[in-house]
């Protein structure tokens, strides 16, 4: 069981500005990217974070995202020229389902 | 952006990073085994999660003055209170009768 996606899958992470204590950072809001892990399903920390028990669990994946378009209009076309990161790197990050929306 | 949380720091130009080490202090050894205890289950008073969360809510000018382990102790503070531990009076008192110790105070004065 790998939960609502696949490995491989596309997906795009919520534009969402939720108050209070999350889990997934600002610059990846609305940004699209390939599912490459399951970890697994676990208590829910952005409700743990209140003193809740974070059930039901959420599955748990690593999301794959392109740097040039994670950041596309922040430090994007900057940091390709200073050599903070190359067009073709990548950038991983730990993202619940809640977050994640099917294209 | 003003729904940036204020240890959300992805994508923004930081400088350059110190990635010097340092053997942890004994005051950095005492609070880490502080927390250590406050979070040891079965009894725990909370979950890292609160931590983290509380760490977030700090006043950004106590957040961005403190040093790591510096939130660590502001932060219990805040959770003990939270959670009905200890009080704001009980621990004022408490650093009241510490801050007034003679300088060279040891543990062995207090028998």
């Amino acid at each position: 069981m790998t939960g609502p996606h696949a490995i491989g899958e596309t997906v795009r992470v919520s534009a969402g500005l939720p108050p209070g204590h999350v889990r997934t950072p600002l610059f990846l809001r609305g940004r699209t990217g390939v599912v490459i892990r399951h970890f697994g399903d676990f208590p829910n920390p952005e409700r743990l974070a209140y003193g809740l028990s974070g059930l039901p669990k959420l599955h748990l994946y690593q999301v794959l995202f392109r740097m040039d378009e994670a950041w596309a209009d922040e430090v994007g076309k900057e940091s390709v020229e200073d050599g903070t990161y190359a067009p073709g790197d990548t950038v991983a990050a730990d993202i619940y389902e809640t977050w994640l929306e099917p294209l | 952006m003003t729904d940036r949380a204020i240890s959300d720091l992805g994508g923004l130009t930081g400088g350059p990073i110190d990635i010097s080490e340092h053997q942890p202090t004994l005051s950095e050894r005492r609070i880490d085994a502080m927390m250590m205890l406050l979070r040891k289950k079965p009894q725990a008073f909370w979950v890292t999660d609160e931590n983290r969360r509380t760490i977030e809510s700090l006043e950004p000018k106590a957040y961005e003055e403190s040093a790591y382990y510096e939130r660590w102790v502001l932060a219990i503070r805040a959770l003990l209170i939270e959670k009905s531990v200890l009080g704001e009076a009980e621990i004022e008192a408490k650093l009241a009768e510490v801050r007034a110790r003679p300088a060279g105070y040891t543990r062995e004065d207090q028998r």
